[in-house]
C-alpha cells in the first residue's frame, strides 16, 4: 500500500479501522449478553456494557497518549518499563485482591486493575529491545537464557497468581524468537513433545511409546549416515521417558479439576453418566456455550433476540464466553465475520512488522501479533469446545477496562512505531 | 521461510475456527423452534372442559375445582409441623417422606405436595397458608359428576400415557385425556384447545417475563358443551333392574337411532375415578377379571343372539320368496336332518305359520326356513352369501362406525368364513344352527338392539349414536341419513305380527303391560365355559328384544341377562320395565319390577369358580337378595326417579 506521506495520515488506517470495528462489534455483543430487560442507560455504572462504553471512551484518550509519545521513547525506555511493570505484578502478593482464585487486580474504589494485562505489552518491548540489542546473538545459548529469563518472569508471577491462562499466553513469544533466528531444533522438539503428549494421554503412554519408536527407527533407517544408533536409541530413551512422565504429570501432579477439563477435551471419558455429571459441573460453561453457539444456526437469532442469551444461561457470557454471544445472535455469518477480522487485523500486523526496518519494530509487531493470536486460538477455540478451558478473554471484544486498554497500548504503540518507519534509515 | 510459521498458523486456526463454526451452526443446528427451547418456559392455560348434559337438558357432568398443595423446598422456612400435617390430613411421616421426595425431584421447582384436597380442607387451610412459606396451593379442574349412574357412558377423564403424546403431539406430560365413554370419542370436543405463554426464563429457573412481549403467545379455547342421547332417569332405572346381575341393556329410538340408555352390568359409580383414589380405584377395576366392571357388555359383549335372529331368517325368507306367511311346516318337538335332530318345546305334530313360528319360536319352522333360503339356488354355497348380505344389511357382523368409543364386530358368516372348516362339501344342514341364532352368528347387545330398531322401522335404521348436539354444530350426516336394509318394507309386517303375538299369546305372554302394544322376542342361549380346560356348559343367557309401540314405536331394546335361563325370565322382565318406564313414565307391574330386585344371580356367576361341579338350568335355584340389600335397592329406586343430585 502506498502511504500519504502527509503527517496526519501516516498511521495504517487498516489495522485502526479493524481496531474498531472489533471493539464495536465487542460492544454490541457485550450490550446484548449483559442488559437486563429495562432501559438501556449507555454509561451508567452499574452494567457491564454502561462501564464498557466508557472503557472505550477512555481507550480514545489512551490513543491520543501512546500516537502523541514520540516512537524512540518507547525503545528506549523499554526497560524501564518493563521493570514497573514486574513491580506491579509483584505489588499484587502484597496489595492484590481475589477475584475467583486468582489474585491479579489491584482495587482502586470501585474499580480494578489487572496488571498483567499490561505487562504482556510491557514484555514484547523488553523481548524487543533485547533482541534487537546490537549484542544480542540468539543462536548464542547465554543471550537465549537471557531472553527466556525476560519472558519467564511475568510468566511466573501470574502463575503464581494463580492466572493459568495469562501464563499460557507467553508462550506466544516463541513465534517471534523463532521469527529471529532461533535455532530449528527448538521447533521439532516443541512439536514432537505436544505430539507425543497428547498420544500418551489420548492412547496411553506405552502406545505412544511404540509409535515414537517406531518413528525414530524408521528415520534413523533412511540417515543412517547421518545419526548413530546410539543416538537413536537415546532418542527412544527419551521420548518413552516423556511418554510416562505426561501420563505421571497427568495423573499425580494436575489438580482433578484440570484432569477433568484434559479428559473432556481429548473425549477419554466414555461413561455417558459421568459425560453427564461433567455438563452439569465444571463442563457446564462449555456446554452451555456450544448450545448457545449452535442454536444460532446460519443467520442467528438476531440482535437481543437469542433466548440463551437473554437468559443468560452462559456464566461469565459478556467476558471470557463473549464468542457464544456472537455465535447465538448472529449465527454462522457473524462468527465468521469475527474470525475473518481477526484474521485480517492478525495478517495486517504481520505484514506491517515485516516490512519494519528496524529491527525492534519489526519484533515487537511481531510479539504484538503473536500475542493477540494466542489469545484469539485459546478463547474462540475454548468456547467452541476444541480447546480445554482455559480462561482468557477475547482481545478487544470481552469485557473489561485491563484487557481493552491494554490491547490498545499494544496495538498502538506498534502503530506509532510503523508510523515513524519511514524516519527510520 | 521462517516468516511463514505465525503466518501460515494464523490461516490454518482462521480455517479451522470457520470449519468448525459450520459444522456447529450448520451442518448439525437444529431450525430453532420454541418449544424444544429450554430457554423458554411454556406455560398452558387450561381452558373449561365441554359439560355433559342428558337428552333432557339435566347436567351430568360438569367441573370442580381440586386444590393441590405445592411445595418449592428452597423457600420453606421452619414451621409447626404438627399443624400442617393436622391441615393436610397426613401423618408426619408421610409429612418428612413427601418433603424428601419434593426436594430430591428439585429444591427450586415446584413438586405436588399433596393433591385433590376437598372443598372443606382448603378452605380451612387457605386461611392459615400465610404461616407456611414456601407452600402454596394450586388450582385445578377435575371432573364432577352429578350423578353416580352411567360410568359406562360417560368415561372419565386421566393423565395423558406416552402413547398418547406420541400420536397426538397436543398433548404434554400431565395433560388430561378422555379416557373411556364419551370423554374419550367427543375428547377434542369437550377438550377444547389451551392456550400458551411463552416465558423467558435465566439458567437459574427464574422467569424474566414474556418471550418476545408475548407474540406468540395464544388464548385458550373452551371447551364445548354436549348432549348427549341418554335419558337418566332411564339409565338410572335400567342400572338399577340389573344390579345383582351381569349383561347389557341397551335402548334406541328407532326414529332417530339416538341412544336412551347403555346399561352393562356390573358398573360403578363414576365418582370413584375423580381426585385422590382415581389410580386406587381404577386398578381394583381393572384387576376385578371376574366381574369385569370395566368391559362394556352392551358394546363389547360378543354373544350368539339366539331365538331374536330367527326374526331375521324370517325376513329374509319373505325377501327370498322361499316361504310365504301362511305357509305351515309340521313340527315334530324338533327337527331331523340327516341322522341328527335338532329339538324343539312344541308338541309333537303342531302346525306353525311364521307368525305362530315366532311366537312360539319354533327351532323346526326356522330350522326349514334358513334351509330353504341356502338351498333357494340349489347351491347351499351361494344361498349363504346371500344370507349374509341380507343380515350385514342389518348392521350386524360389522362396526355399527358411530361415536362411541368401543365397539366389536361380532360376526356373521360366509361362504369364505367356512371355507376353512369346509373346504370342499358344503350342505345348507352344516350351518343349521344359524337358524336359531347359535352355532357361528355372534352380535353385541347394541347390534341386535339396532336390528330391532329396523323391523320397529319396516326396513330402515339411523346409526346407533350417543350425541343428540354440540354446541354450535351440526350433526354428521351418517348419525341423519336413514339407512336402508336390502327387506322390503311390505315384508316386515307378518314379523311384527309374530312379534305382537310373542307378547299376546306367546313366550312372553306374562310380561304385558297395559296399553302398549309391545312387539319382542324371547331367546335362550347355551353357552360353555373352560374350567380346568374342561368344556363345561353354564346355565343359559337370558335375551329379550321388543320394540314398541306396534305403531309409531318410541322404543327398541336389547336386554343380556348372563346366564338369567330362559328369555322371559329375565331379560324379558326388564324389557317390559323398561319400555313401561320409557313410554309411560311410570310402572305399573310392580310385580314385575319387585321380582327383579329380588333376584340376584350373584350365586350363579360363582359358581365356575367354586371349583366344585354345579348343576345348571332346570336344576339351579333362584337366589333371593338379602333384606339389607333388597332395602338398598328400595333406596336407590327411590332416588333413580330423580337421579341427578
Amino acid at each position: 500500500m502506498v502511504r500519504d506521506t502527509n503527517r496526519h495520515f501516516k498511521f495504517d488506517w487498516i489495522t485502526i479501522i479493524l481496531f474498531f470495528l472489533l471493539v464495536g462489534f465487542g460492544w454490541l455483543n457485550i450490550l446484548s449478553a449483559s442488559h437486563t430487560g429495562t432501559d438501556i442507560d449507555y454509561f451508567t455504572f452499574s452494567q457491564p456494557y454502561g462501564k464498557q462504553s466508557i472503557f472505550i471512551l477512555l481507550t480514545f484518550c489512551i490513543i491520543i497518549v501512546i500516537l502523541g509519545i514520540e516512537a524512540k521513547f518507547y525503545e528506549r525506555f523499554s526497560s524501564i518499563i518493563y521493570l514497573v511493570s514486574m513491580l506491579s505484578l509483584v505489588g499484587l502478593f502484597i496489595f492484590g485482591k481475589n477475584v475467583n482464585g486468582a489474585t491479579s487486580w489491584y482495587a482502586i474504589g470501585s474499580m480494578t486493575l489487572q496488571p498483567s494485562e499490561f505487562a504482556k505489552a510491557a514484555t514484547a518491548l523488553a523481548v524487543a529491545k533485547q533482541i534487537s540489542d546490537l549484542n544480542t546473538n540468539i543462536n548464542n545459548i547465554k543471550d537465549q537464557i537471557q531472553t527466556f529469563i525476560i519472558i519467564i518472569i511475568p510468566a511466573l508471577l501470574v502463575l503464581l497468581q494463580n492466572d493459568t491462562g495469562s501464563t499460557i499466553v507467553y508462550g506466544a513469544f516463541f513465534f517471534v524468537l523463532y521469527r529471529e533466528g532461533l535455532p530449528k531444533y527448538y521447533l521439532s522438539i516443541g512439536v514432537s513433545v505436544i505430539i507425543l503428549s497428547v498420544l500418551a494421554l489420548k492412547f496411553g503412554a506405552l502406545t505412544a511409546s511404540i509409535i515414537a519408536s517406531i518413528l525414530i527407527l524408521g528415520y534413523y533407517y533412511f540417515n543412517r549416515k547421518k545419526v548413530t544408533l546410539f543416538q537413536a536409541l537415546f532418542v527412544i530413551l527419551i521420548s518413552t521417558g516423556l511418554s510416562y512422565g505426561v501420563k505421571l504429570f497427568y495423573d499425580g501432579i494436575l489438580k482433578p479439576h484440570q484432569q477433568d477439563r484434559i479428559s473432556l477435551w481429548l473425549r477419554l471419558e466414555k461413561d455417558p453418566d459421568k459425560l453427564e455429571a461433567m455438563k452439569r459441573t465444571f463442563a457446564y460453561n462449555l456446554n452451555e456455550s456450544e448450545k448457545a453457539i449452535r442454536s444460532g444456526g446460519f443467520s442467528g437469532r438476531g440482535f437481543m433476540e437469542g433466548t440463551r442469551t437473554t437468559g443468560k444461561f452462559v456464566p461469565e457470557q459478556h467476558t471470557d464466553y463473549i464468542f457464544s454471544t456472537v455465535g447465538e445472535e448472529w449465527g454462522f455469518l457473524g462468527c465468521s465475520f469475527v474470525v475473518i477480522l481477526f484474521i485480517l487485523l492478525l495478517l495486517r500486523i504481520l505484514h506491517l512488522a515485516e516490512l519494519q526496518k528496524s529491527q525492534f519494530s519489526r519484533v515487537y509487531g511481531y510479539g504484538v501479533a503473536a500475542i493477540i493470536f494466542i489469545h484469539f486460538l485459546i478463547n474462540v477455540g475454548m468456547v467452541m469446545g476444541l480447546i480445554p478451558t482455559i480462561g482468557i478473554p477475547l482481545p478487544l471484544f470481552s469485557y473489561g477496562g485491563s484487557g481493552l486498554w491494554a490491547f490498545t497500548i499494544l496495538i498502538f504503540i506498534f502503530i506509532k512505531l510503523d508510523s515513524n518507519r519511514i524516519n527510520e534509515w | 521461510m521462517r516468516q511463514l510459521l505465525l503466518f501460515v498458523s494464523i490461516i490454518l486456526v482462521g480455517l479451522l475456527f470457520i470449519f468448525r463454526l459450520f459444522y456447529l451452526q450448520v451442518y448439525t443446528s437444529n431450525e430453532h423452534d420454541l418449544f424444544d427451547d429450554n430457554a423458554i418456559r411454556k406455560v398452558y392455560d387450561y381452558p373449561k372442559r365441554g359439560f355433559v348434559y342428558d337428552r333432557n337438558g339435566e347436567l351430568l357432568v360438569a367441573n370442580q375445582p381440586s386444590y393441590d398443595v405445592m411445595v418449592i423446598p428452597r423457600e420453606v422456612e421452619p414451621l409447626d409441623t404438627l399443624e400442617f400435617c393436622a391441615l393436610l390430613k397426613i401423618d408426619k411421616e408421610q409429612f418428612i417422606k413427601k418433603y424428601k421426595k419434593a426436594r430430591h425431584y428439585s429444591p427450586r421447582l415446584p413438586s405436588v405436595f399433596v393433591s385433590h384436597m376437598s372443598k372443606e380442607d382448603y378452605a380451612v387451610l387457605q386461611e392459615k397458608m400465610r404461616k407456611f412459606n414456601g407452600f402454596y396451593i394450586q388450582k385445578r379442574s377435575l371432573r364432577h359428576y352429578q350423578t353416580t349412574i352411567g360410568a359406562n357412558v360417560l368415561g372419565d377423564i386421566g393423565e395423558v400415557n406416552n402413547r398418547n403424546i406420541k400420536i397426538d403431539p397436543y398433548y404434554k406430560m400431565g395433560d388430561l385425556i378422555g379416557k373411556q365413554g364419551i370423554e374419550a370419542s367427543y375428547e377434542k370436543t369437550l377438550r377444547g384447545i389451551k392456550g400458551i405463554k411463552f416465558i423467558q426464563k435465566d439458567r437459574f429457573n427464574r422467569n424474566l417475563g414474556p418471550y418476545k412481549s408475548g407474540k406468540f403467545d395464544t388464548i385458550p379455547e373452551q371447551g364445548k358443551d354436549i348432549t348427549i342421547t341418554i335419558d337418566s332417569k332411564l339409565q338410572a332405572y335400567g342400572e338399577l333392574l340389573m344390579q345383582n346381575k351381569r349383561g347389557g341393556v341397551i335402548a334406541i329410538e328407532p326414529s332417530t337411532g339416538e341412544i336412551l340408555t347403555m346399561v352393562a352390568a356390573p358398573t360403578y359409580d363414576p365418582n370413584i375415578l375423580v381426585g385422590r383414589d382415581r389410580s386406587k380405584n381404577f386398578t381394583k377395576l381393572y384387576n376385578d377379571t371376574i366381574a369385569k366392571p370395566l368391559f362394556n357388555r352392551s358394546l363389547k359383549g360378543v354373544y350368539e343372539p339366539g331365538s331374536p335372529f330367527k326374526l331375521m331368517n324370517a325376513l329374509i325368507a319373505l325377501q327370498e320368496g322361499v316361504i310365504t306367511p301362511n305357509e305351515t311346516v309340521t313340527c315334530y318337538a324338533g327337527y331331523k336332518y340327516g341322522n341328527r335332530f335338532m329339538k324343539c318345546h312344541c308338541y309333537i305334530g303342531k302346525h306353525n305359520d311364521m307368525i305362530s313360528g315366532i311366537q312360539e319360536s319354533c327351532n323346526a319352522y326356522f330350522a326349514t326356513t334358513y334351509r330353504k333360503i341356502l338351498d333357494k339356488e340349489g347351491n347351499a354355497s351361494t344361498g349363504i352369501d346371500t344370507w349374509s348380505k341380507h343380515v350385514k344389511s342389518f348392521g350386524l357382523g360389522n362396526f355399527l362406525n358411530n361415536d362411541l368409543f368401543e365397539g366389536a364386530k361380532g360376526r356373521i358368516p360366509d361362504r369364505a368364513y367356512y371355507k376353512r372348516i369346509y373346504p370342499k362339501t358344503f350342505y345348507s344342514t352344516y350351518t343349521i344352527s344359524n337358524a336359531i341364532g347359535q352355532g357361528e352368528v355372534a352380535t353385541t347387545p347394541i347390534q341386535l338392539a339396532n336390528m330391532i330398531a329396523a323391523i320397529a322401522n319396516r326396513g330402515y335404521y339411523y346409526t346407533p349414536h350417543i350425541i343428540k348436539s354440540i354446541e354450535g354444530k351440526t350433526l354428521p350426516e351418517k348419525f341423519t341419513k336413514a339407512k336402508y336394509t336390502t327387506i322390503d318394507k311390505a315384508h316386515f309386517e307378518p314379523v311384527i305380527e309374530g312379534m305382537l303375538q310373542v307378547y299376546k299369546k306367546g313366550t312372553a305372554a306374562s310380561l304385558q303391560v297395559k296399553d302398549i302394544d309391545i312387539c319382542g322376542k324371547t331367546g335362550t342361549v347355551e353357552n360353555f365355559a373352560i374350567i380346568d380346560s374342561l368344556k363345561t356348559q353354564l346355565t343359559d343367557h337370558s335375551i329379550f328384544v321388543a320394540f314398541a309401540p306396534k305403531n309409531d314405536p318410541k322404543i327398541a331394546i336389547a336386554v343380556f341377562v348372563e346366564n338369567g335361563y330362559w328369555g322371559s325370565r329375565f331379560a324379558g322382565r326388564i324389557a317390559s320395565l323398561m319400555i313401561e318406564k320409557h313410554i309411560k313414565g311410570y310402572i305399573t307391574r310392580k310385580d314385575l319390577e319387585e321380582w327383579i330386585l329380588r333376584h340376584s344371580l350373584e350365586e350363579e356367576y360363582a359358581k365356575p369358580y367354586s371349583g366344585e361341579p354345579f348343576r345348571i338350568n332346570r336344576q339351579t335355584k333362584l337366589q333371593l337378595v338379602d333384606d339389607s340389600e333388597y332395602k338398598r335397592l328400595k333406596r336407590l329406586l327411590k332416588t333413580s326417579q330423580n337421579p341427578i343430585n
